[in-house]
């Protein structure tokens, strides 16, 4: 790997971001920091019921107040809106039924924030309440009315696949084991609030909107189609935005509600939505049942698996159909299993609409398989490390349900892991009430197959050189600071051999930049990637051309290296960056745009089976660890004392960047694991301030130590996959897993907060006292 | 919108001149009595670097110094600040060079979306002022207060604890 990563200059180095000067001094703008002198202030009525059908709306009063410029309502858009083309059934402002406590009713804009807080408290409305359902159980009920019409029993999809012939699995297994596994609902809760700046020009008929977005071209395409607007005459920018972990890859009510609203009012609309607001908006990971039923031989090898999954999906569709088959999909491609039958249930609640969170899908039940993997390990007499190692998959290789494996580093994530955390001599020895617990995870670079499917490439980039001799970097890709800008003028610059500051990157503002199908599913880096190398390659050429012609060599003869054009192996005949662009720029007509692009061929799209797409990527990230934690069984407070993680990221083009999401991808998951999860008592979260919500603080937080393994994968640019997702999903059980080790109780319910290992530890005590007196019965 | 922010109790709410000092300069103004600290900064000033990342003292992305010591500026009437000395982000930069802590954030990616780093260095150059050679647990200890959802903290300790060292 050593000769590898020396072989380049700009790749490989860990390198800050090249925007964290704006960050660290204050001078970054978000979305509310723009400025916007004269804006209207923006504000939207929420409903106070969690399902009910709207008799009427009266604005009248909020119309006539003094300062008012606009009062819409679900009247004023008859349009849907949604990020799957199928599933579109969410209306910015709810029309004649409201599906969650929460929900926007109406808006209004005013010249300022008391004008804009009592008009909305003019705003009278008439309902006619109907049965609400706080749970999957509860609106799957056969009595239950229908949230949506055209899905009856309140199923939003049901999945049902088969994969290799599962009964013979579990016959010839020598163990099957079965349990169920539930996981509380949880939310993004990045730092940023939501917040929408929107721009109108009646004149022109023209609107700009900038808002805290991932994926700037789906708000267009949802903008266009809620206003009815022809798409050129709207321009999406996304300005620095401050988190997103999956909350803003669909576009959200807020982001349609300030066009609309600054169409209606003619003029600049600012929304910013409280902490409270943004909870409800949420799109967070939805709670999760999981049966799952595992078979093994007594050597460790996995026979056969097969895995119920139920998601309280909310009101909406959203993602849902996604997260559901993403859900089944990724029980295969991490571990080596003969059969999988997979059977998962989205169900619609009247509670806000659930979506993507970082490691979509995935992570609810790799909590589930890794806890019930470690507890057959445990009663076969297995060490965990040797259960995984003994169902490892082999790459190049093809899953059952058509995933492709090109590199796999999960082994040597495996070796360094038990290495570093010295689990052989630790594990199992560390006393009463600590323990060490590991499991291993994977995610996807990149959904190979997009949503809008229309025959564009699946990334494109434009690189410019004008007399400046700079290069400008335009891409569409949404860094919501994980550093994408960052990876894209590596790679330019390495492929161009300059200075990585020569590079200056324009992002995501639908004005200048190419189309990008945005920040989801890891695909930045992989798909980005490879067309920044592919533009950088095409400039190349160009450059190459023109100091071919002016040192009269062959093309093929120039090479270029730390911004020198020179005749390999050859003294003397050079030229500089700055004079072979002057002369490229003569030579090719004036400045010069070099695009390139990127496309996942067909053959990497995923099985042929119903929702087979969905999974299907070009290169798996993979990742394991080890934590090891505190108990207190008199407290039931469990301490995450230490972390240990490798993860599989193929090449790492920014060590620096890589280190910072694996660190924080297995941190977000110890929240959700030991703490977080949102509440609700007859629809009203309780959740929807920080202080409500435990993220966890620097207080309750581990240090983590890392690895980084390179598979170099080959298909990745300069051989990189995912870095950010993959190592999240892991720490859910392998903490289960290290609570089992500490006080041998198996948790089986996320968050293992206080209150729910006291009361599993009773249930013990219990249990064991009823077996006692059993057996003194007998 | 903010709860509670946008009707003032107008009858008891008066303007003022306030006279404090800002980022080390002299500084006076008309300011309502029910005015926020973060809003002053933010809409009165156009100081942005000031973040609201919640609804009132849940996440200190709106730390700054008063008098060296680090508040929530969202919990601080800018009336309160008479007299005293304010400093925010925009102000630690000195003639454009940035602290020690800006350039440890920077470097040692202590930042990844930024939204939590201003109120992060804040606090943190508030403890460097108070302690300047803080041990782990002391670092842990003054940034209890500021959540971050990016980092795992990780390398926001090793930032405060390289520039701690780099002023050594």
């Amino acid at each position: 790997m050593t000769a590898r990563r020396n072989a380049w200059d700009v790749v490989g180095q860990p390198t800050p971001l090249i925007d964290g000067i704006e960050k660290v001094t204050g001078k970054a703008q978000y979305t509310a920091d723009l400025p916007a002198p004269g804006a209207l202030v923006g504000g939207i009525l929420r409903s106070p019921f969690s399902h009910a059908r709207i008799l009427r709306i009266d604005t009248s009063a909020a119309r006539a107040l003094p300062g008012v410029r606009a009062v819409i309502t679900g009247e004023d858009c008859a349009f849907t809106y949604g990020v799957l083309p199928i599933a579109m059934n969410e209306y910015p402002l709810a029309r004649a039924v409201v599906r969650y406590r929460g929900e926007p009713l109406a808006a209004v804009a005013a010249v300022d924030e008391a004008s804009a807080a009592q008009a909305l408290r003019l705003i009278r409305f008439e309902v006619e309440e109907l049965p609400a359902y706080y749970t999957a159980h509860a609106a799957r009920a056969a009595d239950a009315i229908p949230l949506h019409a055209d899905k009856p029993g309140n199923i939003e999809r049901a999945v049902h696949h088969r994969f290799g012939d599962v009964e013979a699995g579990f016959a010839e297994a020598d163990l099957v084991s079965e349990r169920v596994y539930r996981c509380a609902e949880v939310a993004h809760a990045q730092m940023e609030l939501n917040a929408a700046l929107a721009e109108y020009d009646p004149a022109r008929d023209h609107l700009t909107l900038r808002s805290t977005t991932q994926v700037p071209y789906y708000v267009h395409l949802m903008l266009a189609r809620c206003l009815a607007m022809d798409m050129s005459r709207i321009r999406v920018v996304k300005p620095f935005v401050g988190g997103g972990f999956g909350a803003r890859v669909e576009t959200l009510n807020f982001e349609i509600i300030a066009a609309l609203l600054a169409r209606a009012a003619g003029g600049t609309v600012r929304l910013q939505l409280s902490r409270e607001e943004t909870f409800l908006t949420h799109r967070g990971r939805p709670e999760t049942e999981v049966r799952l039923k595992l078979g093994m031989t007594r050597a460790g090898r996995l026979t056969a698996c097969a895995c119920e999954v139920v998601q309280r999906g909310g009101a909406y569709a959203g993602y849902g159909v996604i997260t559901i088959l993403y859900a089944g999909a990724l029980l295969h491609g991490l571990y080596d299993i003969p059969a999988i039958a997979y059977d998962g249930f989205r169900v619609y609640t009247n509670l806000p609409p659930c979506g993507a969170m970082r490691g979509h899908g995935s992570v609810d039940v790799r909590f589930a398989f890794e806890s019930l993997l470690d507890a057959m390990a445990a009663e076969a007499g297995l060490d965990p490390f040797a259960v995984r190692r003994a169902n490892l998959l082999a790459a190049p290789s093809e899953t059952q349900n058509g995933l492709r494996i090109e590199s796999y580093g999960l082994g040597e994530c495996l070796d360094w892991v038990e290495r570093a955390s010295f689990w052989g001599e630790r594990h199992g020895r560390l006393g009463p009430g600590r323990g060490l617990g590991m499991a291993c995870s994977h995610y996807v670079s990149g959904a190979a197959k997009p949503i809008h499917w229309t025959g564009e490439p699946h990334a494109v980039v434009h690189l410019r050189l004008d007399f400046d001799g700079g290069i400008t970097l335009l891409t569409g890709a949404a860094d919501i600071g994980q550093g994408s800008s960052t990876v894209m003028a590596q790679a330019a610059a390495e492929v161009l051999g300059i200075r990585l500051d020569r590079v200056r990157v324009v992002a995501a503002d639908s004005l200048l930049t190419p189309k990008d199908n945005g920040s989801y599913s890891s695909r930045v880096t992989f798909m980005v990637g490879n067309a920044t190398i592919d533009a950088a390659r095409a400039l190349r050429a160009r450059l190459v051309a023109a100091a071919a012609e002016r040192l009269g060599a062959p093309e093929e003869a120039i090479a270029c290296e730390h911004e020198t054009f020179h005749v390999a192996g050859e003294d003397g005949r050079e030229m500089d960056f700055a004079e072979v662009a002057r002369a490229a720029l003569a030579r090719d007509g004036g400045a010069i745009t070099a695009k390139g692009s990127f496309t996942c061929p067909v053959a990497f799209q995923g099985g042929k089976h119903k929702g087979g797409a969905v999974g299907a990527t070009m290169g798996f990230s993979y990742a394991a660890q080890v934590v090891e934690v505190a108990v207190d069984i008199d407290t039931g407070m469990v301490t995450v004392e230490k972390v240990w993680v490798a993860q599989d990221c193929g090449f790492a083009i920014n060590p620096l960047a890589v280190e910072g999401q694996i660190q924080g991808a297995v941190w977000m998951g110890m929240g959700q694991a030991i703490g977080e999860e949102t509440r609700y008592e007859h629809g009203l979260a309780l959740h929807a301030s920080l202080l409500d919500y435990r993220v966890p603080t620097i207080l309750d937080s581990p240090p983590i130590a890392l690895h980084i393994v390179e598979s170099i994968d080959p298909n990745g640019p300069f051989g990189a996959k995912e870095a950010s997702e993959g190592a999240l999903a892991g720490f859910l059980p392998a903490l289960a897993n290290a609570i089992a080790d500490a006080i041998g109780l198996r948790p089986d319910e996320l968050p293992v907060t206080p209150d729910r290992l006291l009361e599993a530890l009773a249930k013990r005590r219990r249990e064991r006292r009823l077996a006692r007196a059993l057996e003194g019965v007998a | 919108m903010q709860p509670d922010r946008h009707a003032p109790p107008s009858s008891l709410s008066r303007a003022r001149t306030r006279a404090f000092r800002l980022n080390g300069r002299a500084h006076a103004a008309l300011v309502a009595d029910h005015v926020l600290l973060l809003d002053y900064l933010r809409e009165g000033l156009g100081l942005t670097g000031t973040k609201r990342g919640c609804d009132g003292g849940e996440c200190g992305a709106c730390t700054v110094l008063i008098d060296g010591r680090p508040r929530l500026a969202c919990l601080t009437r800018a009336g309160e600040c008479a007299g005293h000395q304010v400093e925010t982000i925009e102000g630690l930069a000195d003639g454009g060079r940035m602290s020690p802590l800006q350039r440890a954030f920077h470097e040692r990616l202590g930042t990844q979306c930024g939204y939590c780093t201003p109120g992060m260095i804040m606090a943190a150059e508030g403890l460097l002022r108070r302690n300047p050679d803080p041990d782990e647990a002391a670092i842990r200890a003054a940034l209890a207060g500021n959540i971050c959802r990016c980092t795992g903290y990780v390398k926001i300790i090793e930032a405060v604890q390289s520039a701690a060292g780099s002023a050594r």
